[in-house]
């Protein structure tokens, strides 16, 4: 059996609960890094750790930590971003529901580190049920003196607030959750400056996804060089993993990175093969946002060799054969879903989630949403598929915030490895509408003259 | 639809000035326009939607002007600026609950209630709309229920009308 560091005790009655999750080793690490380490210390253990960001960007954890500004006299904050609100993704709203104080605890050893007395945990609207979990696993932890004025005597002060989002994906990004916890509308901010310099209030800020500050706990309790023995390279520890789609069993699980893709989809430990004994078609690697890839180069590299679930091994090949660990949402596609339809929905979710302030978004995912549409529904023209591509490039490095490109990536990726799905919807567009183009050479080994590196 | 005077004053219950009070001291002093979006969901579980009244009382409490409330709550998906049923089914449209049935839960739930999306049953009991990725994908198709975001998971036909005949009793 894997190693679990997260979800060890997530079967264990009433682990919710401050007194089960103490019984069980919980509030170690708080106990550790107050009484024995000094902040500095803390910040270098998460360093040597190599824990990468586990929201999406996969940003050392520990040098952001240490880019934070600290002038004299002016206030710095944490805010875990809980506002998980990526397709494929709900690893955070499984951890927030089951093992809050997992997240509590690492929030604490975290603020300590950072020097913040006033920490929030910005979680999205529609998780009411998990802000109420949340708000009594503070309760008991103040009442236990894991918060609050002078904790475990030793003159630490956290205050630590729950803050719901209003509904909207763009303020996972750290910016626009910035401006949400201010009051406002949720438009990413221009950077620099970056909020480690100003961020909430204008103070220096720290903006951390749930998962990554849960991680600090096994990091502090056992050392940074621990964690790294688990994984492969620099994709150090375990990961959560939200397995959705046609699986036989989807749900959250945690793995050891570097576990082969073929395993974590095959495997009885994990999601136990396709469901209703249908093949494999496609995956989605990373949430959303990440590119689409077929089946064969979902299991293996270009060069044959079996792709591995690493920040480094997705990601191998680049956006031609390859795609990203994103934040770890895994969805699979049995041989009877068709691309095009999936990738018209994502582009409707863009459309819906731009914020608008960047016209090459605002307009470019509108349109991307109305030429697949009509792809389709029949109505598309041999024409239109080139236009896709040429809109998806002209968002792409071009927004403010990353939304652009993850509106860009999925389009521009579905077409670069079915684009002959794409092809048979505008050339038999009636066929299409009563059946779909099946798996096609999706699943068989892929020759190496037909990898291209166009689009 | 409901029709309803735009302007109709509206009260707030000391309760719920009570509870604006303790959502503004979690911010530091003179940054208590934090509390907005945690108060338009307090005033929305109240009246269940946001007014243009409602908004005004808020900008009011807050000290602000009425637009900077008018322009969160539009920006947001979960604020309500018209009214809603007493139930709103919220299902997630997005790719992965459609990867495993959300599209026939939808089409059932517009069949059975008789009311297209964002419209509200003749009854005032009920309304539906597809939403985004409700964080869920695992476990769908998924519905949720405001304003306690009550969660309904591995959805098919029949649970839906077993949970629609169930808020009908209510």
């Amino acid at each position: 059996m894997a190693r679990k560091l997260l979800l060890e005790h997530i079967n264990v009655p009433g682990i919710n609960t401050l007194d089960v999750y103490r019984q069980k080793g919980g509030y170690r690490a708080v106990e550790k890094a107050l009484k024995t380490l000094t902040p500095d210390e803390v910040v270098e253990e998460v360093k040597k750790s190599g824990l990468r960001g586990r929201g999406g960007a996969g940003f050392p954890t520990g040098m952001k930590w240490s880019f934070l500004a600290k002038p004299e006299g002016v206030a710095r904050y944490l805010v875990c971003n809980a506002d998980e609100s990526e397709p494929g993704t709900f690893k955070d709203r499984y951890l927030m529901t089951y093992i809050p104080h997992a997240l509590i605890e690492g929030m604490i050893v975290a603020s300590y580190a950072l020097g913040a007395k006033t920490s929030y945990i910005y979680v999205r609207g529609e998780m009411m049920p998990q802000i109420r979990i949340l708000e009594r696993a503070i309760a008991e932890a103040k009442a236990a003196g894991f918060l609050g004025k002078n904790i475990l005597g030793t003159g630490y002060d956290l205050e630590l607030y729950v803050q719901p989002g209003g509904g909207a994906y763009i303020c996972g990004e750290e910016t626009a959750l910035l401006e949400s916890l201010e009051g406002k509308r949720g438009n990413p901010r221009i950077k620099p400056p970056f909020p480690a310099i100003a961020g909430l209030y204008g103070c220096p800020t720290v903006v951390n996804n749930v998962e990554s500050i849960a991680a600090v706990v096994p990091i502090i309790n056992d050392g940074g060089d621990e964690y790294t023995k688990i994984g492969i390279g620099r994709s150090t520890g375990t990961k959560l993993i939200s397995a959705s789609g046609n699986l036989v069993k989807p749900g959250v699980y945690e793995i050891e990175l570097g576990l082969p893709v073929e395993e974590f989809i095959y495997s009885d430990e994990y999601c136990g093969g396709i469901a209703n004994g249908k093949r494999l078609k496609a995956t989605v690697a990373g949430g959303s946002s990440v590119p689409v890839l077929p089946a064969n180069l979902t299991l293996k590299l270009a060069n044959g060799e079996p792709r591995l679930m690493s920040y480094e091994s997705l990601s191998e090949g680049g956006f031609a054969t390859g795609t990203m660990m994103g934040s770890g949402g895994f969805i699979a596609f049995d041989e009877d879903q068709c691309i095009v339809r999936n990738t018209w929905n994502f582009s409707r979710f863009y459309h819906h989630e731009s914020c608008g302030q960047c016209s090459p978004c605002r307009e470019g995912t509108g349109w991307m949403e109305k030429v697949l549409h009509r792809i389709e529904h029949g109505h598309g023209k041999m024409s239109d598929i080139d236009l896709l591509v040429d809109v998806s490039r002209k968002i792409e490095g071009n927004t403010i915030c990353p939304l652009g490109d993850a509106a860009a990536w999925p389009v521009a990726s579905a077409i670069r490895h079915f684009r002959d799905e794409f092809e048979w919807h505008v050339r038999e567009p009636l066929k299409s509408q009563e059946t779909n183009y099946g798996i096609a050479k999706y699943a068989e080994p892929i020759a190496k003259a037909e990898v291209t590196t166009d689009n | 639809m409901l029709k309803v005077e735009e302007q109709q004053p509206v009260e707030f219950s000391p309760a719920l000035i009570t509870k604006f009070d303790e959502i503004s001291s979690r911010y530091p002093e003179g940054k208590q326009k934090s509390a907005l979006l945690p108060m338009l969901h307090e005033v929305q579980a109240e009246l269940g939607w946001l007014s243009a009244a409602a908004m005004d009382k808020v900008a009011d409490y807050l000290k602000i002007e009425p637009i900077e409330v008018y322009e969160v709550a539009s920006f947001y998906s979960m604020y309500f600026l018209k009214p809603q049923g007493k139930y709103t089914l919220e299902v997630c449209r997005t790719g992965p609950c459609c990867l495993v049935g959300a599209e026939k839960v939808m089409d059932h739930i517009e069949q059975t209630l008789g009311v297209k999306e964002g419209e509200v049953t003749a009854d005032g009991l009920f309304s539906w709309r597809g939403v985004e990725c409700l964080a869920a994908c695992g476990f769908g198709p998924v519905l949720q229920i405001g304003p306690e975001y009550t969660f309904y998971e591995n959805l098919d036909e029949q649970k839906v009308d077993t949970l629609i005949a169930e808020l009908r009793k209510k």
